[in-house]
């Protein structure tokens, strides 16, 4: 489909993001692997959804989908209505790795996505960027990276980089926001501190995020809706709404019913392990 | 004193202990000028002759750096096509290296051929040895950058040529100095070749006069002087490559916990 064609297209979908009958498979012929079974997944606008899962159940991949970094094999994927990249949406990203660019101070690493994306772009090439700046600082210190917006990204320590990573990810107000395992390298206290700034970020700018985890007590700490993956093919098995009010604190999550939740959830990762890998 | 003053008075006395072992082994063996001059003679010689010499000196330097300068232009772009994408990588890498194992002594002719003795293919001997290190430096840079950094501005919508500006090329610019180092001795080699074998003027040609004169001292003179100016444009290369890529040469101490 051109892209003409696709912006005179209908609105195709109700949601934010919508995975219609999805599948996705690498190489061809003989030794095609599926990393992603047939699919649906349904995301309204600010939602807040978590997908769990053994590795290889194609969680990642869900996250390249709707981000455009790689083309179902059949279905649907539409995001704003249309299908994924047809509308320009802006999204921010974060990974495990908190791929900061070593030559470039921490500040001008967050403000990297201001210098790419319309609208921003223009202003940015027009040197008027002394408002980029405050931005970049403000959700520096927001994060607890105050006075490190001149330091380069090697003289951080991994938690902090991981911060700085997290800034970048939402300086240009992304409407839909990657999370790839962001905290998945970090100590448990650096972890649950983030999880609270994570939140207050999320609840002041509302974007619509897709967080991947293996951290079923992250999961229902952040999320709205946590989906349960099973590997092989990579399917959606579970779809669980998480009841509990905001803000949500570290001490709810030793409570009963949240302790329950994150029991079910890991009951439910292993008895959808595949038999043989079981032993 | 710091360790790293102390390294370079120890490598200072090394260079001078070399010359005077030198001296000295040529008095005790009465080694006749025509095989080897001693060191005094060799710098008196170049003092004495510097008049006659430093058009010869200019010479190369302005050949080198002249197909020094056409080598990064050409290896920059080679590099930017070849490390830009894994079939570029794939199909042009056999043909590149095919070029390089050519040795270039065996190119002057031809260039001689085609525009006549003199400093033209001088220039070119000096381009086509600078270009293959730096071929080779921009596209692995190119090539090994980290897909997550390109997941990263993919994610925003950039296109290829903002990926290239504000991820690949910076990313390669570590791998881009360290190559220009080695090219600008490697330019300096293809200026000499050329000189000597087909040109009237530089250091290369004043050189193979001498040495059919018999004049060894005058061609030890024109060995030292290559040696210098090979030093000296290492250690310029050496020093912007310090200021530029800093970044990639991070001291551990500076980091935070």
């Amino acid at each position: 489909m051109t892209a003409a064609a696709a912006f005179q297209a209908p609105v195709h979908s109700q949601f934010f993001v919508e995975l219609e009958e999805v599948t996705l498979s690498y190489g061809r012929g003989e030794r095609q692997v599926a990393a992603l079974g047939l699919t649906n997944l349904r995301l309204t606008k600010g939602d807040f959804v978590a997908l769990v899962g053994p590795s290889g159940c194609g969680k990642s991949t869900i996250l390249k989908l709707v981000s455009g970094l790689v083309n179902a094999t059949t279905g649907y994927v539409y995001v704003a209505g249309r299908q994924v990249g047809a509308e320009p949406v802006r999204v921010g990203m974060a990974f495990q790795n908190p791929t900061m660019l070593p030559w470039l101070t921490v500040r001008e690493n967050v403000m990297l996505p201001l210098k790419i994306v319309p609208p921003f772009r223009a202003q940015y090439r027009a040197k008027r960027n002394g408002e980029f700046r405050d931005r970049a600082d403000a959700l520096l210190k927001e994060v607890g990276l105050a006075n490190f917006g001149d330091k380069r990204p090697w003289q951080l320590s991994g938690g902090m980089l991981q911060r700085a990573s997290l800034c970048r990810a939402l300086v240009h107000e992304p409407q839909l926001l990657m999370l790839d395992e962001p905290f998945g390298a970090l100590d448990q206290f650096t972890r649950e501190e983030l999880w609270a700034i994570m939140q207050d970020l999320w609840t002041k700018m509302r974007p619509t995020v897709l967080l991947v985890t293996h951290d079923l007590k992250e999961a229902a700490y952040l999320a709205n809706r946590i989906c349960v993956m099973r590997a092989r093919p990579g399917q959606i098995i579970d779809d669980a709404e998480v009841p509990f009010a905001r803000p949500r604190t570290i001490e709810m999550s030793y409570t009963p019913p949240f302790v329950a939740l994150t029991q079910r959830l890991r009951e439910l990762i292993v008895s959808a392990r595949p038999v043989k890998e079981a032993a | 004193m710091s360790p790293q003053f102390r390294r370079h008075i120890w490598s200072g006395l090394f260079i001078v202990g070399f010359f005077l072992l030198w001296e000295a082994l040529c008095w005790a063996f009465n080694v006749s000028d025509i095989v080897l001059p001693k060191p005094s003679q060799i710098i008196a010689t170049m003092i004495v002759r510097m008049p006659a010499l430093w058009p010869h000196v200019l010479q190369t330097l302005y050949t080198t750096l002249i197909g020094f300068g056409l080598g990064i232009a050409i290896g920059i772009a080679l590099g930017v096509l070849v490390g830009s994408s894994r079939l570029a990588y794939d199909v042009a890498y056999p043909l590149l290296i095919g070029f390089a194992t050519i040795p270039k002594v065996a190119v002057v002719p031809i260039f001689v051929l085609w525009f006549g003795a003199g400093g033209v293919p001088a220039v070119l001997t000096a381009m086509i040895m600078c270009i293959f290190p730096i071929v080779v430096n921009v596209a692995t840079g190119l090539a090994t950058t980290e897909p997550e950094l390109e997941d990263v501005m993919r994610a925003l919508h950039a296109n290829k040529l903002e990926i290239l500006w504000n991820v690949g090329l910076p990313r390669t610019m570590p791998y881009f100095f360290a190559s220009l180092k080695v090219s600008v001795t490697l330019a300096f080699v293809g200026t000499v070749i050329s000189e000597t074998v087909a040109s009237n003027r530089g250091i290369g040609n004043v050189m193979m006069i001498a040495s059919s004169n018999f004049d060894v001292p005058l061609v030890f003179a024109g060995l030292l002087i290559l040696a210098v100016l090979g030093v000296a444009l290492y250690a310029i290369f050496s020093v912007i490559e310090t200021n530029i890529t800093g970044w990639a040469h991070r001291k551990d101490e500076m980091a935070l916990g």
